[in-house]
């Protein structure tokens, strides 16, 4: 670890931009990785024939995916030209790649949803929520490849990590808010998403800290992304316990628990959007890893 | 060679030269021509008039409204006039060869143009902001009462007609040099053996090595100390060159995510 006084800085201003993104763009995230957890819910459910959950996740996918896009908008600064992101189709843009992968979802998850209200064309309503099932989990991932691709060194560094952080939330916070809505009969695959998914959330937490080493892992561990950090933590252990253990026979720990869960996973993401501030705010984070890459010490 | 020449990588067929800008920071007076020069030709708005206190340098940074900033450095050194040794450098967007901002652009606002750099289209533009945390060197900015971003053009407009940059054209001692990126590395080379042998061991170049992580900068510069006390990073370096190695981990984690929620269904039916 080295030490603040021997990174050499201009008045110790920053060097990176602070991101421009508000809160709008964490809360994007959560709701499109649950919105893409929900639509695999959805299309598990639709395959086994669990009518109920399938409807149900259904309706949450469509819900988050309309949040979600509706944030992605109000945070542009020119709103009004969202469909120049329908420009062009860039491959080195992860937001480009996001968004065609976000139309795509949308398209068929609502298709889905259609056949299944108007009882119409149900084998291709059951296609549709395939398609969705089956693009959801580039929908879940490319937000963490999004962050990942940018020059804030608590975003970049863990860049093999965070796709997996986002998966297992998608899939943690997707299962919660299943098991909160759904009757604890049904919620059965619901409960096992969401018990899996809070305990790989939780490990690959842990793995990004390890990766990112003291010094960068700082970013996460201090100030306001540590605090929201430790929130999640515990919003997501409690709430899985709660909703695996006591969720199965009790309905009032199903919603508890499935709730506190997807609060889990919604908190991460503002820890991870603030460590990325705060990583761009001070330069000896740019400084010093930069300098050990280079070989020239401190 | 065709490192150097990101105009043809980019589709342009017959192009001229690519452009640029050598900063000697060895010959900078600091008087700021320089910025006054770019707000003027550009009709780039005043971004706050503030006393920074950090030496002369009351602009601060680059931002979306100021294009050329010139920091001030003052280092206590025995010899020099008042003890003290005057660092002064004109920044600027760095064209860079593997420019992040262009690469991460969904809209494809920010292009190439036909001389190598990098521009913003206005028209184009949806203030998405991902350039922003992309750019390695903090330069690109949203100017926020109008929604998009904005960054130094290298003066496209006066390119086209032929003429030099409004900063290098109002540079009085020719510390901004504008010219062919190719000749003006040469330049620099020599200019930095000239310093050598006068003694300035500190004189090195930034950003005229097309294998560093950008590829090379477009705007380069002659340093007389590390580039970290200019406020420049040390080692920049365009993320998406780890793209490939990225969508791989997302891949893995997207697959691992389909056959957790699989064996959930397939586990216990009831
Ligand atoms: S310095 Fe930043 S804004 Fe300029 S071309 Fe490079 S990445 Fe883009
Ligand atoms: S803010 Fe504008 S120029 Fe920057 S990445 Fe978004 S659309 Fe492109």
């Amino acid at each position: 670890m080295v030490p603040d006084a021997e990174v050499r800085t201009y008045y110790d201003r920053p060097i990176l931009k602070q991101p421009v993104w508000t809160w709008l763009v964490p809360a994007y995230f959560f709701t499109g990785g649950l919105a893409a957890g929900s639509a695999m819910l959805a299309a598990g459910a639709r395959l086994t024939g669990n009518r109920r959950l399938a409807r149900q996740s259904r309706l949450v996918a469509l819900g988050a995916l309309g949040a979600s896009t509706a944030l992605l908008i109000k945070d542009l600064g020119r709103p009004g030209r969202f469909y120049n992101m329908f420009r062009v189709l860039k491959p080195t843009s992860p937001m480009s790649i996001g968004s065609w992968a976000l139309g795509a979802f949308g398209s068929a998850a609502a298709a889905g949803m259609a056949s299944d209200v108007l009882d119409v064309l149900p084998g291709l309503g059951a296609l549709a929520d395939m398609a969705a099932g089956g693009i959801a989990p580039a929908v879940a991932t490319y937000t963490a490849v999004l962050l990942a691709d940018t020059a804030v060194p608590a975003w970049h560094e863990a860049r093999h990590e965070l796709p997996f952080v986002f998966a297992a939330s998608a899939a943690a916070s997707a299962g919660g808010v299943a098991v909160a809505l759904t009757p604890p009969s049904e919620a059965g695959p619901a409960r096992r998403v969401l018990g899996a998914g809070a305990l790989a959330e939780l490990a690959a937490v842990e793995a990004l800290h390890r990766r990112l080493g003291p010094e960068l892992a700082a970013t996460y561990e201090q100030g306001l992304a540590g605090t929201l950090g430790t929130w999640s933590k515990a919003l997501t252990a409690v709430g899985a316990v709660t909703a695996v253990a006591g969720g199965r026979r009790f309905r009032p720990l199903a919603v508890a628990g499935g709730l506190a869960t997807a609060a889990g996973g919604a908190v991460l993401r503002f820890a991870i959007f603030e460590a990325g501030k705060a990583a761009a705010r001070d330069p000896k984070y740019v400084v010093g890893p930069q300098r050990r890459e280079a070989g020239v010490g401190g | 060679m065709s490192a150097a020449d990101p105009a043809a990588i980019a589709g342009w067929e017959a192009h001229p030269p690519r452009m640029g800008f050598f900063t000697d920071t060895s010959v900078c007076i600091g008087c700021k021509a320089c910025e006054v020069a770019c707000k003027e030709w550009n009709n780039v708005p005043e971004d706050g008039l503030a006393w920074l206190g950090l030496s002369y340098d009351n602009t601060g940074s680059l931002g979306a409204s100021t294009w050329r900033h010139v920091a001030f450095i003052e280092q206590p050194q025995a010899g020099q006039d008042h003890g003290i040794r005057w660092l002064m450098s004109s920044d600027v967007c760095k064209h860079c060869t593997s420019a992040a901002c262009l690469e991460v652009c969904p809209t494809g606002s920010l292009i190439r143009t036909e001389f190598g750099t990098v521009v913003v289209q206005q028209d184009i533009c949806n203030g998405c902001g991902y350039c922003v945390s992309a750019c390695p060197f903090g330069v690109i900015d949203r100017r926020e009462e109008d929604g998009r971003v904005w960054k130094c053009t290298l003066c496209y407009d006066r390119l086209k007609d032929d003429l030099t940059p409004a900063c290098a054209k109002a540079c009085p001692t020719e510390s901004i040099q504008f010219g062919p990126l190719l000749e003006l590395r040469t330049r620099a080379e020599q200019r930095v053996d000239s310093l050598q042998a006068q003694g300035e061991t500190g004189a090195r170049l930034y950003g005229a090595d097309p294998s560093d992580g950008v590829g090379g900068t477009g705007a380069f510069f002659l340093l007389l100390d590390d580039p970290e006390v200019y406020g420049l990073p040390p080692k920049p370096a365009s993320t998406t060159r780890d793209l490939p190695s990225m969508w791989k981990s997302a891949a893995m984690a997207a697959l691992s995510l389909t056959a957790g929620v699989a064996a959930a269904f397939l586990g216990r039916r009831r």
